[in-house]
């Protein structure tokens, strides 16, 4: 199986096979980063460029750490002291970066679409690290490895997303790599935050969370940004917790290996409770360990090796 | 000049035949059966193709052959599009009433209603009389100006109705924007029937649109992109309806884009209010699948919808819920259209695509041709009260001539228009216009599609 792509802007574009190209590649490199030297010369001599038009600490750090352990040269635009605070265009400045001649360029944007934008314009490749309420690919990727190194498999297991669908791109993601690789979704939310059509997708959709955890496999929690507040979206966190948020009586009706992620930030207490989030169920930092494999193996299969 | 042997479709008169056509003075003075007017004197366009004229080598002897006519160009009153954004005043980089009246010329269309989100916004009568005096400078269409129904398009306090209408408005409209207040929308309708104008009425529930950025359906929820519903059109449909009602003014309904739309128009006819509607080409030609990949000429409000509504949008055209097709026309530049898709603007150009889109409903047989030029040119201007739509003698000699078999690329590159935002770039279309008469002058031809000889 060959990675015949020059960009990484969904997950929608991508094979099963490419999928599992990318996990193992992801599950080899994993065992640099146990190493006492932690860097391999891979991509010696290429550069990746991150461009965050939106906060994050996970998935930024998460990349340049990967592109450090193979020996890639990294430069980050700080979008606030950049050109685009004053009105310059998302266009002008992919156009002014590509003359800098980065090999890959990392973006997360509030516009969906922006890296396909992006994709469509510049000769390097353009990896999306999260666009709009679109898709977080390597979020996706992460959370299907750490669910391969726990279960073994993807393939039938039910696998529960809970909570703000409607705004998450991890959770669009998570459902294309899910389905594709066999499982079954289901996802619960209250029905302000569950988008209409989403059946469409092939997932299971209900309101209720005791039924979505029943028989669950994997159980992710989405965070709940605390401005849907105002916007009518729910009523009161309280409500909320009380009706969407896992504490450990729902473990009770998952199957008895379980095991619970959540992409982070969290907000213990609205999606999640404490005893969830710490406890022995939880995943949720071997998530943050996956994504620097998952991203090595996204850069070396872009642009490691000789391309033609 | 005479016009022969072209098949003169002409819904007014219930006509459909091969008929020679005489212009004198800029107004058709006659209408006969094929070799029934003299070309004595007149300056000859033949509108039809012989066997002769067809074959590649001639010899001196074809002129004396029996000649059989194999095809007719359709003549047809002046294309009407009731519906244009022609950018001027303001924001000339993207169109002008110079530009914008070629566009339309090339089209096939001999009026437009040009709509009153000009920057200024035309709510003063100063705003069209500028905008008629740049068309008639042009001398390529004709101009008519729809007039604010708000100052400013606020949507706070009405426009000068009567000024306006002295100024040649043909109707108000605050087009972009809805009139939220349900109030001020009844105002306006009461205050535009003492001037007998119609009102214009772009549908759309601000509040319910949000932030939406094209149709909600299983499109946008895979684009990750916010989702106008249906809905947010319905509901001022609905509502501007109910106001007809109440008030017993005219209303006209734009761009109907939705089913549901559709037939609530279907069912405000049914019980006789005095409301009419218009779709535009894309509406029957793409669905919401078009914005796939970001595409920002596909990115139009309303938006793009489903194949149920372009289906809807099909019915109401065949059974007269829908009586007119306009195109919309919405120039805009790369600067507005060259960017993220939440970020681009809406709007599409349509002037020079219109007839080729709208014809494939006669190719389809969803409409007959005459069915088509009546709302095309006819209906439009009944609903506004224009001279022309109509092959009539004594009507003014604006006039198309198409060749429906024609087959051509749309070449958004090559348009008129100074704009380039059109989806349908690329597209093959069969049948367009080849010759556009405005006034009884020529505004557009293609010279090798029309002969044109001194003497018949």
């Amino acid at each position: 199986m060959e990675f015949r792509h020059k960009d990484l802007v969904g997950i929608a574009d991508l094979s099963a096979g490419e999928i599992d190209l990318i996990l193992s590649t992801a599950a080899s490199l994993k065992e640099i980063s146990r190493r006492p030297i932690k860097k391999v010369p891979t991509l010696r001599g290429k550069m990746m460029m991150t461009m965050f038009y939106e906060p994050s600490t996970r998935t930024r750090m998460s990349f340049e750490i990967a592109a450090k352990r193979l020996s890639a040269d990294t430069q980050s635009l700080t979008v606030a002291a950049s050109s685009a605070v004053k009105g310059e265009t998302l266009a002008d400045t992919a156009a002014n970066l590509q003359a800098m001649q980065p090999d890959v360029i990392v973006i997360r944007h509030y516009a969906s679409g922006a890296p396909h934008f992006l994709a469509r314009r510049l000769k390097c490749g353009v990896i999306n690290a999260g666009d709009g309420l679109h898709e977080h690919p390597t979020q996706a990727l992460l959370d299907l490895l750490t669910v391969q190194e726990a279960k073994g498999r993807l393939d039938g297991l039910k696998v529960a997303i809970v909570g703000d669908i409607a705004h998450s791109r991890v959770a669009r993601s998570d459902i294309l790599a899910f389905k594709k690789m066999g499982s079954r979704v289901t996802v619960a939310g209250p029905a302000t935050l569950l988008p209409p059509f989403l059946s469409d997708l092939g997932v299971e959709v209900t309101y209720s969370l005791e039924e979505a955890v029943a028989g669950a496999d994997v159980i992710m929690m989405l965070r709940l940004q605390l401005e849907r507040m105002g916007q009518g979206f729910i009523s009161t966190l309280r409500e909320y917790n009380q009706s969407f948020g896992l504490d450990l009586r729902h473990l009770e009706k998952a199957k008895s290996d379980v095991i619970i992620m959540h992409p982070g930030p969290l907000n213990r207490w609205v999606e999640i409770s404490p005893e969830v989030a710490d406890g022995p169920y939880s995943v949720i930092l071997d998530q943050v360990t996956n994504g620097v494999a998952v991203r090595m193996a996204v850069l070396y299969l872009l642009i490691g090796g000789e391309k033609t | 000049m005479l016009i022969k042997g072209a098949l003169v479709v002409d819904p007014a008169q219930g006509l459909e035949a091969p008929m020679d056509l005489l212009i004198e003075d800029g107004k058709i003075s006659a209408l006969e059966p094929p070799g029934k007017i003299s070309p004595e004197g007149h300056e000859v366009i033949d509108a039809q193709v012989t066997s002769n004229s067809k074959k590649a080598i001639r010899s001196e002897f074809d002129e004396l052959l029996p000649k059989q006519i194999i095809k007719r160009w359709v003549l047809t009153p002046g294309l009407i599009d009731m519906h244009v954004h022609l950018r001027e005043p303001g924001e000339e980089y993207k169109e002008t009433i110079e530009t914008g009246t070629r566009a339309a010329a090339r089209g096939g269309f001999t009026a437009v209603a040009a709509m009153p989100n000009t920057s200024p916004v035309n709510d003063t009568a100063s705003v069209s009389r500028y905008i008629r005096e740049q068309a008639a400078a042009a001398g390529l269409a004709r101009v008519y100006p729809v007039a604010a129904i708000s100052m400013g398009s606020r949507g706070e306090s009405l426009s000068e109705f009567g000024d306006q209408k002295e100024a040649g408005a043909v109707a108000v409209s605050d087009d972009g924007k809805p009139v939220m207040s349900s109030m001020l929308m009844r105002r306006a309708l009461e205050y535009a029937r003492t001037f007998d104008l119609p009102v214009i009425s772009h549908s759309e529930d601000l509040q319910l649109r949000g932030q939406g950025v094209m149709h909600e359906g299983l499109v946008s929820l895979t684009l990750g992109l916010k989702g106008i519903p249906a809905a947010a059109e319905e509901i001022m449909v609905f509502r501007d309806l109910a106001l007809a009602g109440l008030t017993g003014a005219r209303l006209h309904i734009a761009h109907v884009s939705t089913a549901g739309a559709v037939e609530l128009i279907r069912r405000a006819k049914a019980a006789g209010f005095k409301v009419s509607a218009e779709t535009a080409p894309h509406y029957f030609s793409l669905t919401d699948a078009a914005v796939g990949g970001y595409d920002t000429n596909a990115k139009v409000n309303p938006p793009l919808r489903t194949e149920a509504d372009l289906a809807a949008i099909k019915e109401g055209l065949r059974d007269g819920a829908l009586d007119a097709i306009a195109s919309d026309h919405a120039p805009h530049s790369t600067l507005e259209k060259d960017l993220e898709f939440e970020a681009a603007a809406f709007g599409l150009i349509g002037l020079e695509t219109s007839l080729g889109l709208s014809l494939k409903l006669v190719h389809e047989g969803v409409l007959s041709l005459s069915q088509l030029i009546a709302k095309m040119s006819l209906n439009a201007a009944r609903i506004l009260g224009l001279p022309g739509g109509t092959l009539a003698v004594g009507a003014p000699a604006d006039l198309t001539l198409i060749d429906l078999d024609r087959e051509w690329t749309v070449d958004a590159g090559k348009f008129a228009s100074k704009s380039r935002n059109c989806p349908f770039h690329g597209w093959t279309l069969k049948g367009r216009a080849v010759m556009t008469l405005v006034g009884g002058k020529i505004v557009s031809s293609e010279q090798s599609a029309v002969s044109r000889k001194g003497r018949g």
